[in-house]
C-alpha cells in the first residue's frame, strides 16, 4: 500500500519535472518576442491594476482559510488552514503546467483549450485576445488566483472529516477536469457558453466559473461523505468567531481585486464593478442581520459576515455589468435567498454542508448569474449585456442555460471524482480520527497549546 | 486550615475579589471553567441553528484560609455572588493538611497570606 502510494507520488513528480524544459522554452520565446517590440500597446496603469488585483485575489485564499478556520472546532482549525494553503501550492503549479492552457488555450470544439500553452509555452509578454493592454502573462497570473480559490471554496462542505490525501488528489483532479473546462466554456476564446464565440451568456468575474462550480461540487461532497458524527444536534459551535470575522474582512478586501480587477484595465468598468461589489456585500450583510433579528430575536455576528460573503458572491457575475441600483437588488436578493437556503433548506433536508459552501456560494452564484439577465445594462459597460429590465429578456434565458449546464456538469463530475478518489485512496477519516480531530491525526500538530 | 473551592457566575468575579480583599484574604487562584448544575443552559444561535448549551461558563475560585478567616471568606463570596437566580454557584470547603511558601520554606499557619 505504502509502496503503491510512493509510486504514485513519483509519477506525479516526473510529470511535473517533464514540463520544466517546456517552461524554459517559453521563457526564451517571450524574451525574443519582447526584443522585437511587441510590448507596444501595453498600458502601465492597466498592468499595475491587474497585478495588484492578482495579489488581492491571492489574499482571499488565506482570508477564506481564516473565515472557515474560525467556524470549525479547535481540533480542526489547522486542517482548514492547511487545505487552503495547499491549494495555493498545488493549483498554482497545475495552472502554469496545464491549467491555463486547458482553460484559455486555443479552442477545441468549444469545450476545452488545447495543449499549445502547456508550461506557458507560447505565452508571452505581449497583449493577448483576453486583454489588449496588459501582458498575456499578467492575465495568466490574475486567472491563477481564481483557479486557486475555487477548489478551496469546496473545503467548507467537507470540513472536519476529509482525509488530507484524498482532499489533495481530489482537488487537483477537480481543478483539471471541472474548473478548467468550465472556465473555458465561459471565458475561453471559442468556449460554447460564453460571449467570445459562444452562445452569449456572461459571467463577469466568476459567478458560474467559481461560485456555482464550487457550490455544486460542495453539494456532491456532502452527498458522498455524509454527515459529521453528531450533526446536527451535538456539533460544538464555531471555536473562534473573531478569526472568522477577520477572514470575512480579508475576503471582502480581496473581492475588490476579484471583481474590479476582472475589468482587466484601470478604467470606468473597474470603478463601476468596485462600487457594485461593495454595495451588494453591504446590502446582503444588512439583510441577513435583519432576518436573524426577526427570526431569532438577535442580530448575529456570524449571520452578518455570512450575508456579506453571500452578497459578494452573488454580485461577482454581474459586477461589471450592473448599475449600483442593480447591485443593491442583487445584494438584497442574495441576503434573503441564501438565508433561506441555510435556515430552511438545510434544516429541512439535514445535509451537513458544514460551513455552507453550497448554501452561500452555490446559491448566491446561481442567483447572481440569473440576476445579470435581469439587471445587466450596457449603460455601465458597452461590452456587457442588457437584461430583462433593460429590454432584453433573452439574456435571462441565456444565463439560465449556462447556469443549468454548469450545475449539471459540475455536480455529476464532482460526484464521479469523489467516488473515484474514495475508491482508490479513501475520502473520509476513521471515526476515531474524526473524534480526535484532523489537526492531530492528519498533520500531527495542534492549533493551540495549553501553556505558552 | 481550610481550602475553599467556589464556583460562581463569571460576572460576579470582580465584586467577590473586592470583598475578599477588604477582609484581608489575598490568596486566590481563579480559572475559567465550564460545568453544569440544575440551571438549564442558555441557547446560542449559529447561522440560524439554535444550539442548546449543556455546559455553562463559570469562574472557579480556589482560596486557602486559616480557620478564623473561613466564615469571613464564605460571607464575602455569598454576599458578592448571590443574585437569587438559579445558577449562582456553589462553595465547597475542605480540610487542608498543609501549606508551604516556596520562597522561604515556611509552612502551616504563617505560609497562608
Amino acid at each position: 500500500m505504502i509502496r503503491e502510494r510512493f509510486t504514485r507520488i513519483g509519477v506525479l513528480c516526473l510529470a511535473v519535472l517533464g514540463s520544466i524544459p517546456a517552461m524554459a522554452r517559453a521563457d526564451e520565446s517571450s524574451i525574443a518576442a519582447s526584443s522585437t517590440g511587441v510590448l507596444s500597446g501595453i498600458s502601465g496603469a492597466d498592468t499595475v491594476w491587474v497585478l495588484l488585483s492578482a495579489a488581492l485575489v491571492m489574499l482571499m485564499t488565506p482570508g477564506l482559510a481564516f473565515f472557515y478556520g474560525g467556524l470549525v472546532r479547535r481540533k480542526n482549525v489547522l486542517s482548514i488552514l492547511m487545505q487552503c494553503f495547499m491549494m495555493l501550492c498545488v493549483i498554482s503549479l497545475q495552472w502554469v503546467f496545464c491549467g491555463y492552457s486547458l482553460a484559455f488555450g486555443p479552442d477545441l470544439v468549444g469545450i476545452i483549450g488545447n495543449l499549445d500553452w502547456v508550461g506557458l509555452k507560447n505565452v508571452g509578454m505581449g497583449p493577448s485576445d483576453y486583454a489588449a493592454t496588459i501582458p498575456h502573462t499578467a492575465f495568466v497570473i490574475f486567472q491563477m488566483m481564481f483557479a486557486v480559490i475555487t477548489p478551496a471554496l469546496i473545503i467548507g462542505a467537507f470540513a472536519e472529516r476529509m482525509r488530507f490525501s484524498g482532499f489533495a488528489v481530489f482537488s487537483l483532479l477537480w481543478t483539471t477536469l471541472v474548473y478548467d473546462p468550465v472556465a473555458h466554456w465561459m471565458w475561453g476564446k471559442g468556449g460554447f457558453l460564453g460571449a467570445m464565440g459562444g452562445m452569449g451568456a456572461v459571467d463577469f468575474a466568476g459567478g458560474i466559473v467559481v461560485h456555482i462550480n464550487a457550490g455544486m461540487a460542495a453539494l456532491a461532497a456532502v452527498i458522498v461523505l455524509g454527515k459529521r458524527k453528531g450533526f446536527p444536534n451535538t456539533i460544538s459551535p464555531p471555536h473562534n468567531l473573531p478569526v472568522a470575522v477577520l477572514g470575512a474582512g480579508l475576503l471582502w478586501f480581496g473581492w475588490f481585486g476579484f471583481n474590479a480587477g476582472s475589468a482587466l484595465a484601470a478604467n470606468h468598468v473597474a470603478v463601476s464593478a468596485f462600487l457594485a461589489t461593495h454595495i451588494a456585500g453591504a446590502a446582503a450583510g444588512l439583510v441577513w442581520s435583519i432576518l436573524d433579528w426577526l427570526k431569532f430575536g438577535k442580530p448575529t455576528t456570524l449571520g452578518m459576515i455570512t450575508g456579506a460573503v453571500a452578497g459578494l458572491a452573488a454580485v461577482t457575475p454581474g459586477a461589471g455589468y450592473v448599475a449600483v441600483s442593480g447591485a443593491i437588488w442583487i445584494g438584497l436578493g442574495s441576503g434573503i435567498i441564501c438565508w433561506l437556503s441555510v435556515t430552511a433548506l438545510k434544516a429541512k433536508y439535514q445535509y451537513d454542508d458544514s460551513l455552507d459552501a453550497f448554501g452561500v456560494h452555490g446559491v448566491g452564484g446561481i442567483w447572481g448569474t440569473l440576476a445579470v439577465g435581469l439587471w445587466g445594462t450596457k449603460a455601465v459597460n458597452l461590452a456587457g449585456v442588457n437584461g430583462l429590465f433593460y429590454g432584453n429578456p433573452i439574456q435571462l434565458w441565456l444565463q439560465a442555460k449556462a447556469v443549468l449546464f454548469t450545475m449539471v456538469y459540475s455536480f455529476v463530475m464532482s460526484l464521479v471524482l469523489f467516488k473515484a478518489v474514495d475508491f482508490v485512496l479513501g475520502l473520509r477519516v476513521t471515526e476515531h480520527e474524526e473524534a480526535v480531530g484532523l489537526d492531530l491525526t492528519q498533520h500531527r500538530e495542534a492549533g493551540y497549546t495549553l501553556l505558552d | 486550615m481550610k481550602y475553599i473551592i467556589a464556583v460562581i457566575q463569571p460576572d460576579r468575579l470582580d465584586e467577590v475579589l473586592e470583598l475578599l480583599t477588604k477582609k484581608e484574604i489575598h490568596l486566590v487562584t481563579v480559572s475559567n471553567v465550564v460545568g453544569r448544575g440544575r440551571q438549564k443552559g442558555i441557547s446560542e444561535v449559529y447561522r440560524s441553528h439554535r444550539e442548546a448549551g449543556t455546559l455553562l461558563k463559570k469562574v472557579k475560585l480556589e482560596i486557602a484560609v486559616n480557620d478564623e478567616y473561613l466564615q469571613q471568606a464564605k460571607d464575602a463570596i455569598i454576599q458578592a455572588a448571590r443574585t437569587g437566580q438559579t445558577g449562582d454557584g456553589k462553595i465547597f470547603v475542605f480540610d487542608m493538611q498543609d501549606c508551604l511558601r516556596i520562597r522561604t520554606g515556611e509552612t502551616g499557619h504563617v505560609a497562608i497570606g
